[in-house]
């Protein structure tokens, strides 16, 4: 659908130098959207204003913090305390990195269950893998920021790591410091690249946009609309909902900033960075957990290493590890199991990682583990093979129009 | 079907099992601190003025002999309800050096100004842990954010002390104390019986000293509490407003799909 200018000014803009067109191309309002996405196709959107809310919050403290291992964090206390609505910056920022990684575990999540990574979107779903990991790599090198006992102890423990990797683990783990020990070059990179990656993701945000309106949104049918029957434009139709939605999450997310702001984070983090004073337990941010619990289920430090990054790269293969040809799992009686199965696991690696990595805790890692990537290994190819989906819908407005009554000839094997 | 049921249940008993069991498990660090309730507990608490000064006087006298609070200045105490007059007062009761020189290059002293932060009792770490048996006082300013359960635990150390267990052996310098991870401290009990006379006529003894310390403390660490405490009810308020016109909005839109 072409755009319609109708200011003389807008259009003698886009005569020239076509960015309104291009700017509606990437979130066209226009666009057709399949008529029945549920409310997980709002995290989406959640996540871009998630985005657009930490660098304007980091922006704002970027200009009275200090990147200097003996005034980092008195100049983040300085936020807190002298800057006018510095606590507010600042705690919608700790804050909001959190919700921006529920928002996008959700939507990754939202997006296993609807088989969404599947032809025509395998593109779409790598990039926004590509986003997971500069998320991972902005929020852990924020948190070494205000330069407290956790952030000296996790980038210490984190960066060490990489040791792993024999020959070249010890030199590519001095030159990430800069230096002989996380220390002073260590805190500036990390600010350097903090400012940086977050512009990263907004390009990388932009690309996953653009192969999203290639072929439109999956839906909870996991049937390819067919025709105008079966969409609706996104405006006005899911920009309300788009923002009753918003409105929602807003009030969480201002629950835990008003109301509980340090919750989720840590008190160490309130003690000043001491080289010398190890705490009791180092324990990195809850999003980092399921993975921090893979890395610790491993006996061996290299194989460790490898499982937790494994743990995210093997989301690249999905498009090939799912053999079905159905993407929704509402028609999946049994993988449907096995994908409650594996929320599971989650769960159970993300209350391990916070514990000291003994007794329950570390076998409940360890079996969890070992199912997480059992579910994409073994569980995904076999049940695609073997599975017999229930009979899918000719098309999206099928369901919604026909009160439910599914024909049989659509049955099974094929959304094509 | 039956297997993959199993396998849930199996795997469900295996994430509760250990939930129930960590209470155990962290017993064997220390004790929960009792928790008392606070006045700037809940959605509408607020700091206690008088409670809070109880407190800074309990700092002034007693803790401040070995903790700085290096983040807090006087000028923050009229927060607390002092006047103009009280704060100068108490700024100009301490001597401190200037920051620059005078015109002769040298440095100086001066009575404090409210601008100054709190003078600290010792000249750097090394003094403070020289003069306290090798453990340097830490700083206050943020003591109550930077301990799990922040204030209770504050209050439990100040009443937490008693003698060791007969396996325990303290030296010269060292006390037990029940709610200090690891028990042997480095500072002895602080507070006895009418260490302060309260201005207020309040009874000093060691629990309400402990409270009202612990109460001061809070506010030193979050001073903006109150603020973003009442800035987040009118935001949640707003909030609930407009997701209900949204939601109305959305109903409406919506209307003629279905
Ligand atoms: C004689 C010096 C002295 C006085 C007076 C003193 N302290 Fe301490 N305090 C110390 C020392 C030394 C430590 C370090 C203890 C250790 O780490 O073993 C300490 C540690 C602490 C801690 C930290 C405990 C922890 O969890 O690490 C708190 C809280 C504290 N003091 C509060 C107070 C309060 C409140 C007062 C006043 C009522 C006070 N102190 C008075 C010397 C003192
Ligand atoms: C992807 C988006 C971003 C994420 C996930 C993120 C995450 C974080 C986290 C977890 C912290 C530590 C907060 C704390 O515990 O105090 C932090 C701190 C900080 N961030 Fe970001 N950030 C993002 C974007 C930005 C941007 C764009 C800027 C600057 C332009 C920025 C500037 C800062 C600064 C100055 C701090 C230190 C102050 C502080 O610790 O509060 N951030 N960030």
């Amino acid at each position: 659908m072409a755009l319609q200018l109708q200011n003389p000014i807008l259009k003698w803009i886009e005569y020239r130098l076509p960015v309104f067109s291009t700017i509606d191309h990437m979130v066209g309002s226009g666009y057709p959207t399949p008529k029945n996405l549920n409310y997980l196709w709002n995290f989406g959107s959640l996540a871009g204003i998630v985005l657009v809310v930490q660098i304007v919050t980091g922006i704002v403290l970027a200009m009275h913090y200090t990147p200097h291992t003996s005034l980092a964090f008195d100049s983040v206390e300085h936020i807190m305390r002298d800057v006018n609505y510095g606590w507010l910056m600042r705690y919608l920022h700790a804050n909001g990195a959190s919700m921006f990684f529920v928002v996008v575990y959700i939507h990754i999540f939202r997006g296993l269950y609807y088989g969404s990574y599947k032809t025509p979107r395998e593109l779409l779903w790598f990039i926004g893998i590509i986003i997971l990991l500069a998320m991972m790599a902005t929020a852990f090198m924020g948190y070494v920021l205000p330069w407290g006992q956790m952030s000296f102890w996790g980038a210490t423990v984190i960066t060490n790591l990489f040791s792993a990797f024999p020959f070249i683990g010890d030199p590519i783990v001095t030159w990430l410091w800069g230096g002989f020990a996380v220390d002073n070059p260590t805190l500036n990179r990390f600010f350097s690249l903090h400012f940086l990656l977050p512009f990263v993701i907004v390009g990388l945000v932009m690309l996953h946009l653009l192969a999203l309106h290639q072929h439109g949104s999956n839906n909870p049918l996991g049937v390819e609309k067919k025709g105008p029957q079966d969409t609706i434009p996104f405006h006005p139709y899911y920009t309300v909902k788009d923002l009753f939605g918003l409105g929602v999450f807003l009030i969480f997310f201002a629950y835990w900033v008003f109301f509980n702001p340090n919750y989720l984070g840590h008190p160490d983090n309130y003690i000043p960075a001491n080289p010398l004073v190890t705490p009791a337990h180092i324990v990195p941010e809850w999003y980092f957990l399921p993975f921090y619990a893979i890395l610790r289920a491993v006996p061996d430090k290299l194989g460790g290493v490898l499982l937790m990054f494994g743990a995210i790269l093997i989301l690249f293969l999905l498009p090939w590890l799912d053999t079905s040809r159905v993407k929704s799992s509402r028609f999946r009686p049994i993988y449907k199991q096995f994908y409650w199965v594996f929320v599971l696991a989650c769960i159970g690696l993300l209350w391990a990682g916070g514990q000291p990595p003994e007794g329950l805790p570390l076998y409940l890692s360890r079996v969890c583990t070992v199912y997480y990537f059992a579910h994409f290994l073994v569980v995904m190819p076999l049940v695609g093979w073997f599975e017999r989906p229930r009979p899918l819908p000719a098309s999206i407005s099928e369901p919604v129009l026909g009160g439910g009554k599914l024909p049989a000839g659509a049955a099974a094997r094929g959304t094509h | 079907m039956r297997a993959l049921q199993a396998l849930s249940l199996v795997l469900g008993v295996a994430l509760a099992a250990p939930a129930l069991t960590v209470p155990a498990l962290a017993a064997t660090e220390a004790p929960k601190p009792p928790s008392l309730s606070w006045s700037f507990d809940g959605v509408f608490g607020t700091f206690d003025r008088a409670a809070a000064q109880r407190g800074f006087q309990v700092y002034k006298e007693v803790c401040s002999a070995c903790h700085s609070m290096n983040l807090v200045a006087y000028r923050n105490l009229r927060d607390l309800g002092f006047n103009e007059a009280e704060v100068k007062a108490i700024a100009a009761s301490v001597e401190v050096t200037d920051k620059l020189p005078n015109d002769q290059g040298e440095m100086f002293q001066r009575p404090g100004l409210p601008s100054d932060k709190f003078k600290a009792p010792f000249a750097n770490e090394k003094a403070a842990a020289a003069a306290n048996s090798g453990k340097a006082p830490p700083d206050l300013s943020l003591m109550a954010k930077a301990r799990p359960h922040g204030p209770d635990y504050i209050h439990g150390l100040m009443i937490g002390y008693e003698e060791p267990p007969a396996d325990v052996k303290l030296t010269a310098g060292q006390s037990y104390n029940k709610y200090f991870p690891g028990h042997i401290i480095a500072m002895a009990p602080p507070l006895a019986e009418d260490a302060v006379s309260y201005t207020d006529g309040t009874k000093a003894t060691v629990d309400q000293m402990a409270s009202d310390v612990a109460h001061f403390l809070m506010w030193a660490a979050e001073p903006k509490m109150e603020e973003r405490k009442r800035i987040g009810f009118q935001a949640i308020l707003f909030l609930i407003v407009a997701t209900g016109v949204f939601y109305a909005v959305k109903r409406k839109v919506w209307a003629d799909l279905h």
